[in-house]
């Protein structure tokens, strides 16, 4: 019980942990690249697009998207390790 | 075939199909109606969920909002994506895993309380109901646009419809209408937005196109675009004009609304497994994106194709367009200096919505408006909602494409009802009824319980499409503030902090519930003179006040837990249960 416990807790860490450093990336290209910093990244420009203005209306949202996809894939992973994955 | 019958070829074609799945996928049970069964495919249920999530608004007024606000619309898009990371990291999975029905179920069994439960079931429905109204409305004025049937008329069909396929088919036969619907809304969106992309700039990708440069020319759209808005007097288009600390709370305010609301979460409890609602989670996200990346493009595109179709332009000289859309009050003009051409620059024409003089003709052939006029230069007066819908007669795109966007927009519209009224007859049968009041009573008659509780809600929701309130745009402000600053915090502590007790929680979302409740009424109905940035707590409107509410619900609810008993060890060893995936099976019908 005690072993199966300390595992739970293991994973539980490690859960965390992941999800903080995506949490992390989510917070610096929405409110970062798109809010904080947009002025700064509008004075470059790739295309016809200023940086920050792409961030704000379409950069995000395609790291959005990749931001789930890795956390699924890296919470299967972490699953199996700890073999609390479903049959 | 003449647009008219093509527009009720394609809307009768899609009634049919949704009717159709809801007898073929009708429900049996309560999991059956509460949440499919538990059986449905995560790609399926993003498709799914991303219907749910986007109403009439995102197809309809979104991409025009855009167009006119320029990079400020960033608040909707992240706002409004960007919560799905959130429910996906932090509250998807865990409440897949608790494996119950309903978001009340969760605070009331988490926070072992009938109070907590309480306070849960009447933010549910208040939140949904302020959605649906809004929704029901967009139904009538999307019938009356194509149909030409009066906007009353317009909503009963809607009811009729919405009907069918909720009270029979629960949440088993929402889930593979709303299937249906995303199809029909994409395919509605996508194709007239990739024909303007290709005329106006030979790229057949929407989000490439937008940063590309205008076909037969070296300029760049979007510089064409600052260049035309400046020169009118509007603000630059790349460049913002909120605060950036407005953008900030506004946008945090819809993102943890968005992974607050009811009728979205409930979407992750029909997955079979723990696996299956993050991965639900990505897809839906991806399903939404397609559409939320196309918005900002389509809007540029509407944009530079208003400016230089009516800006100094002829009245007589328009195209048809213009005309059809004046006569449906989506478009005035009012000739303030007499030249006969249409000035547009910034600011109002004139005081309100255009009410015209009936049917009577100006110098030009115009029709009337009665209005008193502004002192500035603008003369014309034009409806936000119309940059969508207008844009496929805008482009001269085939009679085809605006049957399609007629059965698109009512799939948008249809699809997010559906699913807020499952939520409020489920609040009422399963929360108040089975879980409360009648304890006793057996599946046969919760089942037609909820039956009846949603019947009585799409009546209620009807009543709203056909006598608005007035408030109904400002409300929406609340059902994101509130989801933020009440079920947000809850769920959230309610699985990663173990010593939560149910003094804190009830404490944080009665906090955070008044005072962000209080904020808003205070501003937008107390005294809406004073709601300006001035008078707003550090520069922070209404519509951003959810975040600060959501804050106001940590900190209370953290110290108030510091203050009373740690909650029982059972309580504890659930919240340790729901952390680690093995062992969801499909929700158990009777528990």
């Amino acid at each position: 019980m005690s072993d199966n416990n300390q595992n739970a807790q293991a994973y539980w860490k490690e859960n965390v942990k992941l999800l903080l450093t995506l949490l992390l990336v989510w917070f610096a290209v929405s409110y970062g690249c798109g809010i904080l910093f947009v002025d700064a990244l509008d004075t470059i420009k790739i295309g016809g697009f200023p940086l920050g203005f792409w961030f704000a209306q379409q950069g995000s949202i395609y790291t959005f998207v990749v931001l789930i996809f890795v956390y699924t894939a890296r919470m299967n992973t972490l699953d199996r390790k700890y073999d609390f994955h479903e049959e | 075939m003449d647009n008219q019958t093509l527009i009720y070829l394609f809307v009768g074609a899609t009634f049919a199909l949704y009717i159709g799945i809801a007898i073929w996928s009708r429900a049996g049970s309560t999991s059956d109606y509460y949440v499919a069964g538990g059986g449905v495919h995560p790609i399926a249920n993003g498709m799914a969920t991303g219907a749910d999530w986007m109403s009439a608004a995102s197809f309809i007024s979104m991409a025009g909002i855009i167009s006119f606000v320029g990079r400020d619309g960033a608040v909707y898009l992240m706002g409004w994506t960007g919560g799905y990371v959130l429910l996906a990291m932090c509250l998807a999975p865990y409440l897949r895993k608790f494996g119950k029905f309903t978001v009340p179920e969760f605070i009331g069994e988490r926070y072992y309380s009938q109070a907590a439960r309480v306070v849960a079931i009447i933010c549910v429905i208040f939140i949904s109901f302020t959605y649906v109204a809004g929704q029901m409305r967009g139904v009538g004025i999307v019938f009356s646009r194509y149909l030409e049937v009066d906007i009353n008329s317009g909503v009963l069909i809607g009811m009729a419809i919405v009907f069918f396929y909720a009270v029979l088919g629960g949440m088993k036969g929402i889930t593979y209408t709303q299937v249906a619907q995303y199809c029909v809304m994409i395919f509605a969106y996508m194709i007239p937005a990739i024909y303007i992309s290709m005329l106006i700039t030979g790229n057949p990708i929407p989000q490439l196109g937008f940063g590309g440069t205008l076909s037969g020319s070296d300029t760049f759209l979007l510089d064409k675009l600052n260049g035309l808005s400046q020169e009118l007097g509007f603000n630059q288009y790349t460049a913002g004009s909120k605060s950036t600390v407005d953008m900030f709370f506004i946008t945090m305010a819809l993102m943890v609304g968005t992974a607050g609301l009811p009728h979205v979460i409930v979407r992750f409890f029909t997955v079979p497994k723990v696996s299956d609602a993050r991965k639900s989670a990505g897809y839906a996200l991806l399903f939404i994106a397609i559409l939320y990346t196309t918005a900002p493009a389509v809007a540029s595109f509407a944009r530079v194709n208003l400016l230089e179709t009516v800006s100094e332009a002829e009245y007589q000289q328009l195209p048809e367009w213009f005309e059809s859309w004046e006569n449906a009050g989506l478009l005035a003009w009012k000739d303030k200096n007499g030249d006969g051409k249409i000035q547009y620059q910034a600011g109002k024409p004139f005081a309100g919505k255009p009410s015209f003089d009936g049917d009577a003709r100006g110098a030009s052939n115009e029709r009337i408006v009665t209005n008193e006029a502004t002192d500035n230069a603008n003369e014309l007066y034009v409806d936000r909602d119309i940059m969508v819908l207008a844009n496929p007669e805008i482009a001269q795109l085939p009679g085809w494409v605006i049957a399609l966007m007629a059965a698109g927009g009512l799939a948008a519209a249809l699809s997010t009802a559906a699913g807020l009224l499952l939520v409020i007859s489920t609040s009422i049968s399963h929360d108040l009824l089975k879980s409360n009041l009648m304890p006793n009573i057996d599946e046969k008659k919760e089942l037609l319980a909820a039956r009846f509780a949603a019947a009585a809600a799409i009546c209620v929701a009807g009543y709203f499409g056909i006598n608005p309130p007035g408030f109904v745009a400002q409300v929406v402000a609340f059902a994101f503030g509130l989801a933020a600053s009440s079920f947000f915090p809850a769920i959230l502590m309610g699985i990663f902090y173990k010593k939560m007790n149910k003094e804190g929680a009830i404490a944080g979302m009665v906090s955070g519930l008044v005072f962000t409740f209080a904020y808003i009424i205070y501003f937008k109905f107390v005294n809406p003179a004073a709601n300006t940035p001035d008078n707003w707590f550090f520069g922070i409107s209404p519509e951003g006040i959810g975040t600060l509410g959501m804050l106001l619900n940590f900190v209370v609810a953290y110290v108030v837990a510091k203050m009373t008993p740690p909650p029982p060890e059972h309580i504890q060893h659930l919240v340790e249960d729901i952390r680690v995936p093995r062992g969801a099976g499909a929700p158990v019908a009777d528990h």
